[in-house]
């Protein structure tokens, strides 16, 4: 079963969330130092959007651990953080805090949790990767227009005074330009494709009830005791 | 030294300025770039929330690629640096991950075996090269010519490596020995917004507009950047900030090696400075003995 089948009610339930978001963590080398969170606001403080969240990092790092992944998912905050690494370099208990936005992000997109300006951040990304995936490497012009031309037409029209200057200070590439090995580079995206779904199939065997903090004990591995 | 260039797509053509200036200094400083032979996009942050193993293998091409050059990476954008590094450090710690991404680049019948250092050219020219060395081909002193100093996250965070992650200092003494006067510049590491500037727009000007008051404020005459994304956030919507905010900033926006190659006696033109939006001012211009508006 691929992830995308999973029935609506089942994707959305509490354990199931919180288990795909565990297997996230486990790719972050020392993702599960999560657990040794002190509150002491460190992150929220050093954050340079905090001010614009609904939940600081901090609240979302307590959020995790009493079980409430559903408000973590439906939050601005996952979204709007510029993954600056401020609150990560910072945190007195070495926790991952920038590397597990982004395994909630990635979490929600797996499971399509998508509000507001969430939506945005998720074409650009699928854009950015369709970029990448036709020519294998990035053409900005390409990405900006269809960006705008599915999100707000109005901003495209505005951008065309910077696209002249740009223009006339021989910055923009009309083309885009597309690799030799590219054929093989798609080789490599559909074969990592492949394993990212052989790993999500393992995962989905055994989807156990795990329940916040007592999940993060179980996810534990024997040899990453002791880091 | 001999280095496995990847300039990443931003330097091709946007951002040309940094390309065209870290070529000619490192030609003048004597170190060999060679560009690593139909590299491709290294995912940039966006794609590694996104997709993991997808993402390691796209980027593990390229160090494979490097592999074989037998070379260090030199990988001036602050993004495709952090990556690159990043990608790095994953692979070298967990080694599920690094089997998966051996096998999907077998596919191109490449392998990676997680070796290939990456470095930042603030780091080759300072630690490599030698601010003496560099101090010995200097043609132009910059006469006190006011700069801030603007490092960004990138490169001093996460991979914490070749400077302070709080109060990187680099920047600041390679131009001082060439002449400038450093300004205090408490928000060398504040977060400039990245890809925001697309997605949540009014918080990223609010975070440029803090980062340019800050330099103007304090009497900077440019601000020296290391990264193409914070280069663009600064430059490009300076007017924008202008007339959102009332403020009155019109302050030259140069890559650090751009500077570097004024100070170095090389062609403004060489340096690609006619492609800056913000005209150069009188100052800077005589350094260079050409008028960029
Ligand atoms: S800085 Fe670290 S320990 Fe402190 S509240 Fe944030 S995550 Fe917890
Ligand atoms: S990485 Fe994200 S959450 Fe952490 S300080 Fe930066 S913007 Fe805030």
């Amino acid at each position: 079963m691929k992830v995308d089948e999973i029935p609506e009610k089942l994707a959305k339930k509490e354990s199931e969330l919180r288990y795909a978001f565990l297997e996230q963590v486990k790719a972050i080398p020392g993702g599960e130092k999560i657990k040794a969170c002190i509150q002491c606001g460190t992150c929220t403080g050093s954050c340079p959007v905090s001010y614009t969240m609904d939940i600081s990092p901090r609240e979302l790092i307590a959020l995790f651990r009493a079980g409430d992944m559903a408000t973590i998912m439906n939050s601005r905050t996952i979204w709007i953080c510029a993954s600056c690494y401020s609150c990560q370099t910072r945190c007195p208990s070495g926790i991952k805090i920038t590397d597990i936005v982004y395994a909630l992000k990635r979490t929600a997109m797996e499971k399509n949790y998508l509000s507001g300006k969430a939506k945005h951040v998720q074409i650009l990304a699928n854009l950015f990767i369709q970029n990448l995936m036709s020519y294998g490497r990035l053409h900005e012009g390409t990405l900006i227009r269809k960006f705008y031309t599915k999100t707000s037409i109005g901003k495209l029209f505005k951008m065309i005074p910077l696209g002249r200057i740009m223009y006339k200070k021989n910055r923009v590439a009309i083309l885009p330009k597309k690799i030799k090995a590219y054929e093989s580079l798609s080789k490599i995206i559909k074969r990592a494709q492949e394993i990212e779904l052989r790993i999500a199939k393992e995962r989905l065997k055994y989807s156990p009830e795990f329940v916040g903090y007592k999940g993060l004990g179980e996810m534990q591995l024997e040899s990453r005791k002791g880091e | 030294m001999k280095y496995a260039y990847y300039p990443g797509c931003s330097l091709e053509k946007t951002q040309r300025g940094y390309d065209e200036s870290v070529r000619e200094i490192f030609k003048i400083l004597d170190q060999e770039l060679v560009e690593i032979d139909d590299w491709n996009c290294c995912g940039a942050t966006i794609y590694m929330s996104v997709k993991e193993t997808v993402s390691l293998a796209v980027s593990s091409r390229n160090l494979a690629l490097a592999e074989k050059m037998n070379m260090e990476i030199l990988a001036p954008c602050s993004s495709c640096y952090t990556v690159l590094s990043k990608t790095n450090r994953i692979l070298n710690s967990i080694p599920e991950m690094h089997k998966d991404v051996n096998e999907a680049l077998s596919e191109a019948g490449l392998s990676y075996s997680g070796k290939t250092k990456i470095r930042h050219p603030l780091d080759v020219l300072m630690n490599d090269v030698g601010i003496e060395t560099i101090i010995s081909k200097i043609k132009k002193n910059l006469n006190g010519l006011k700069i801030a100093p603007y490092y960004g996250c990138q490169i001093v965070r996460p991979e914490k490596g070749f400077d302070d992650f709080e109060n990187p200092i680099l920047l600041d003494q390679m131009f001082k020995k060439c002449g400038a006067e450093i300004i205090y510049y408490p928000m060398k590491v504040r977060c400039c917004g990245g890809m925001l500037m697309t997605t949540f727009e009014e918080t990223a000007l609010k975070l440029n507009k803090e980062l340019l008051s800050c330099a103007v404020e304090n009497g900077a005459e440019a601000i020296v950047t290391t990264c193409p994304l914070c280069h663009f956030n600064l430059e490009a919507y300076q007017g924008k900030i202008n007339e959102l905010y009332n403020t009155n900033c019109n302050i030259p926006i140069l890559y650090f090696t751009q500077l570097l190659g004024i100070a170095l006696g090389i062609d403004g033109k060489k340096l690609g400075i006619d492609g800056s939006f913000i005209p150069m001012t009188q100052k800077i211009s005589s350094l260079m003995e050409v008028q960029y508006a």
